[in-house]
């Protein structure tokens, strides 16, 4: 019986932080199509605040895509191999490299961006450009795709299989391409899918590298918040959900264990 | 042999060069920017010797130290719960507590704005019962609800991981010789989730101490060190101690990761 | 046979040695020759270096400076694994999960730039060969060990390699499998007419498949033969004691006998400083009615096998001896016997 009572009350709690989590999500969305929200719902619905977000930040959007899909790109160029080198060659010096590559994450954005800007403001035509924000955002998002791969790669016994495929006339290029690409996807698209969802909602840095012609979703959103009404703040939130809840959901799906299959021996 | 090293130096390139140029190189150079202000060397002392911005750093790391305690608490409770007992509901239950997993800390903060703000929910709610009106999200309780909200999702998921990892069969031995359910939670189950809680806690941690966003939609008044410092670059054009302050910050917190690291035994993942 | 394509070759290694990055020496200096379409087994217990020498045979580590690889007098020291031709068949078969058992079949193929038709050929050939047709379309996953088990194997000699060289291949599985796959890779290596190199630890697997056995201990060679050979005259003592199992009486020769506490054993040609003999309990037998002999001693324990009793016999030395009985009848503990040994299996080592 006091088990039984202990169950519901865990459950309660559960369901409490529940809803700590979801009622704001769920407020905001609403707000963002209320009319007048202090008034309440019974003042109509209205995509009206949608809309003035899509006129006056539509860039931003179009911008922090760009930006995730260029991160994206650059993060598998140069993440996907260095992972490979990582996995492969387990010494001091590669443990202090992957030690190294995650202090992007460890030291707080505010300090990468500063960093940046006394080393390459001066260069007005990169300052200027999102590749300045690029910049900082695959040194962020770098860690992520680095250490999804690594993961992947170390739990397979990837010595072996190369010699299984060096041993059948494969060189390093052909390894590369046939064994370990493909036995690395599902920690390449695991990172990826980490990569665009947070280079679409970088603020810590991006708020100190941007312009005012380079301003991403994160920027518009926290511009919105300062100087807009609750209602255009709430709908621009409503706008930024919804790009990112695919990512969110497959994020999920990815972090679900897949039940591992199991094999009997066959009567032979 | 000499041939594939040569090679897998090539695929480490592109990486390397793109760490050292943007990152390495700009930090030593921001060190050295640090020294560089009025005051010298002494900018960086003074996090220690200035009042100002002692008082900031101690602000921060309560806001950021409750924080963990918090949502190690509160992660702790529903992430064994949610991992032992499978209900109908549980995966949506699951789902809901990881779905803010990477909103940024910009959105939490109009989050707690919706919750706590000038009319936000807790303060409808509280005008109608008490007549008076509850607001506090701009003030370093708003950030600790924040920074709360932040940490939830993915501090669940570690303890969710590590629970699953654990060995019931401990429990039930426990529980064999005699131990109450009291017991079997103080030696069985804390001690064997203790590595996960270090690891999820410094990351807390962490992220509390050097996140900006959600300080920076609640008000420009919370006195954490983020905030100082964006006020010493943007207001003050003070970027000497705006870098001096970021570099403390920045060791600061990457020493919390690594001590964490080194007392959880296994590989701590970095926040984000 | 189709699938000896190519000739088989002969390999010599002419002083390898191999000592890794820490300091630790795998293999100490090694001469071995190997024939053409012989099947070789490296015997030894774990660290004895013979994966080592497999590795370096198949070019996956290359011997320390001086040491040599010829393929048919050929010096390929330095040539990599992909460019040697050898098929390899590992201790966790290596499969790629990213293919099915088709693609990992055909792969060595993929590889050449044969054209796909025949590479299809070639796979359809080497499925049927392996008795695993039903299985082509399978991911690795879906196998099981046995089945794993074949496609390394048919994938190692879809390419027609010059060499086959199997590094501890039934390790995986369990006791009854490796049975069987023992005797199917016998009469595979035999109808393929193949250059073998086979590692095991299992003195067993190593007896059945071999021509020859190189048996190895720390690094070094301790004796190369036939079967017969190192099982009847082993070279050392390392030799005698890891195959099969050895009996032991410590005592003096004495007038054309073997004195030793349990009693003597008449032994003429025996060299006349012995003071240890060693031989196979199959050489020993517990002897029946009233027949005297001059050994005698207490059973220690005994265990009924259903075809015989093995019977551990206590005679004051520190270990028992071993001996395999197939008297109709029950041994108890302390039962005196006498026993009687054939002085053709005696050995001074």
């Amino acid at each position: 019986m006091k088990r039984r009572g202990l169950f519901y009350l865990q459950l309660g709690f559960t369901l409490l932080v529940c809803a700590f989590l979801v009622v704001p999500v769920f407020l905001s969305i609403m707000a963002g199509l209320t009319v007048n929200y202090f008034v309440g719902i019974e003042s109509g619905l209205t995509l009206r605040w949608v809309m003035e977000v899509w006129n006056g930040y539509r860039d931003t959007i179009f911008l922090s895509i760009g930006l995730s899909l260029a991160c994206l790109a650059v993060t598998l160029v140069i993440g996907v191999p260095a992972a490979y080198v990582l996995a492969k060659r387990q010494t001091a010096l590669t443990r202090a490299l992957e030690e190294m590559l995650v202090l992007p994450v460890a030291v707080p954005g505010l300090a990468t961006a500063l960093a940046l800007i006394v080393t390459y403001g001066s260069l007005s035509g990169f300052r200027t450009s999102w590749a300045f924000i690029l910049v900082g955002h695959v040194l962020f998002t770098l860690p992520f795709m680095v250490r999804s791969v690594l993961a992947v790669l170390s739990a397979i016994d990837l010595k072996t299989l190369e010699e299984g495929a060096a041993s059948l006339g494969a060189g390093f290029w052909s390894r590369f391409r046939d064994i370990v690409l493909p036995n690395c996807r599902q920690g390449i698209l695991a990172g990826s899918l980490m990569v665009v969802t947070l280079s679409m909602g970088e603020f810590n840095m991006t708020w100190l590298l941007h312009t005012p012609f380079t301003k991403t979703l994160p920027v518009g959103l926290a511009d919105a918040y300062a100087s807009l009404r609750l209602e255009v703040g709430s709908a621009y939130t409503l706008v930024f959900f919804l790009m990112i809840m695919p990512l969110l959901l497959a994020l999920q799906a990815f972090a679900k264990p897949r039940p591992t299959k199991f094999v009997a021996e066959d009567a032979e | 042999m000499r041939h594939e090293t040569r090679r897998l130096i090539l695929l480490l390139l592109p990486a390397g060069i793109v760490f050292a140029a943007f990152f390495l190189l700009p930090m030593a150079r921001l060190f050295f920017i640090g020294g560089s202000g009025k005051t010298g060397w002494a900018a960086y002392a003074a996090i220690l010797t200035d009042s100002l911005y002692l008082d900031s750093l101690l602000s921060t790391m309560a806001v950021a130290a409750a924080t963990t305690a918090a949502t190690l608490v509160i992660s702790g409770i529903s992430g064994v719960f949610l991992q032992r007992h499978k209900f109908p509901g549980n995966a949506l239950l699951v789902s809901m507590l990881t779905f803010p997993l990477a909103f940024p800390g910009v959105v939490i903060g109009f989050m707690v704005i919706m919750l706590a703000g000038r009319q936000g929910l807790i303060g409808q709610v509280t005008q109608a019962l008490t007549g008076e009106k509850l607001v506090f999200a701009y003030t370093i309780a708003g950030l600790f609800m924040g920074y709360v909200y932040f940490s939830i999702p993915r501090t669940i998921l570690t303890v969710m991981a590590a629970a699953e990892k654990l060995d019931p069969k401990l429990e039930e031995a426990a529980r064999s010789l005699g131990a109450s359910p009291w017991r079997v939670l103080l030696d069985v189950i804390i001690p064997g989730l203790k590595p996960a809680f270090i690891s999820a806690g410094a990351i807390c941690f962490a992220t509390a101490v050097g996140a900006f966003g959600t300080a920076f939609t609640l008000a420009a008044k919370i006195n954490v060190l983020p905030m100082v410092i964006y006020t010493e670059f943007t207001l003050s054009a003070n970027i000497a101690m705006a870098a001096a302050l970021s570099f403390v910050l920045g060791i600061v917190t990457w020493l919390v990761l690594a001590v964490a690291r080194t007392a959880a035994g296994s590989s701590v993942a970095a926040a984000g | 046979m189709t699938d000896a394509g190519n000739k088989p070759v002969s390999i010599a290694l002419t002083n390898c040695s191999k000592t890794f990055p820490d300091g630790t020496r795998a293999l100490e200096p090694l001469d071995l020759a190997i024939h053409a379409g012989e099947t070789v087994v490296f015997l030894g217990p774990s660290g004895c270096g013979k994966t080592t020498t497999l590795r370096i045979i198949a070019g996956l580590e290359e011997p320390d400076a001086g040491g040599k690889v010829l393929f048919d007098g050929t010096d390929v020291t330095h040539l990599p694994i992909e460019q040697r031709n050898v098929g390899m068949v590992f201790q966790s078969y290596a499969l790629f999960p990213n293919m099915t058992v088709a693609g990992n079949i055909g792969y060595g193929l993929k590889i050449r730039k044969v054209p796909g038709a025949q590479i299809k050929a070639r796979v359809s050939e080497m499925l049927a060969m392996m008795q695993i047709t039903r299985l082509a379309d399978r991911r690795i996953d879906q196998l099981s060990g046995g089945q794993r088990q074949r496609v390394a194997l048919a994938r190692a000699i879809a390419v027609r390699p010059r060499a086959l060289l199997l590094d501890e291949p039934l390790t995986a599985l369990d006791a009854k499998l490796r049975d069987t796959l023992r005797l199917e890779i016998d009469s595979l290596l035999r109808s393929l007419g193949i250059t073998a190199i086979y590692v095991t630890h299992d003195q067993a697997e190593a007896m059945a498949l071999g021509d020859r056995i190189v048996v190895m201990e720390h690094g070094r060679v301790a004796q190369i033969g036939k079967p017969r050979d190192i099982y009847q005259r082993p070279a050392t003592r390392f030799v005698a004691e890891f195959i099969g199992t050895m009996n032991r009486l410590t005592g003096s020769m004495n007038n054309g006998r073997f004195i030793c506490k349990a009693g003597g054993i008449a032994w003429p040609e025996a060299p006349a400083n012995a003071t240890e003999i060693l031989f196979r309990p199959e050489d020993i037998r517990v002897v029946e009615g009233d027949e005297t002999t001059g050994l005698q001693g207490k059973v220690a324990a005994a265990f009924f096998l259903g075809d015989r009793t093995r019977l551990f016999v206590d005679v004051g030395e520190a270990q028992p001896l071993v001996i395999e009985s197939t008297a109709r009848r029950d041994f108890s503990h302390g039962d005196p016997v006498g026993l009687a040994i054939d002085p053709r299996g005696l050995l001074v080592l």
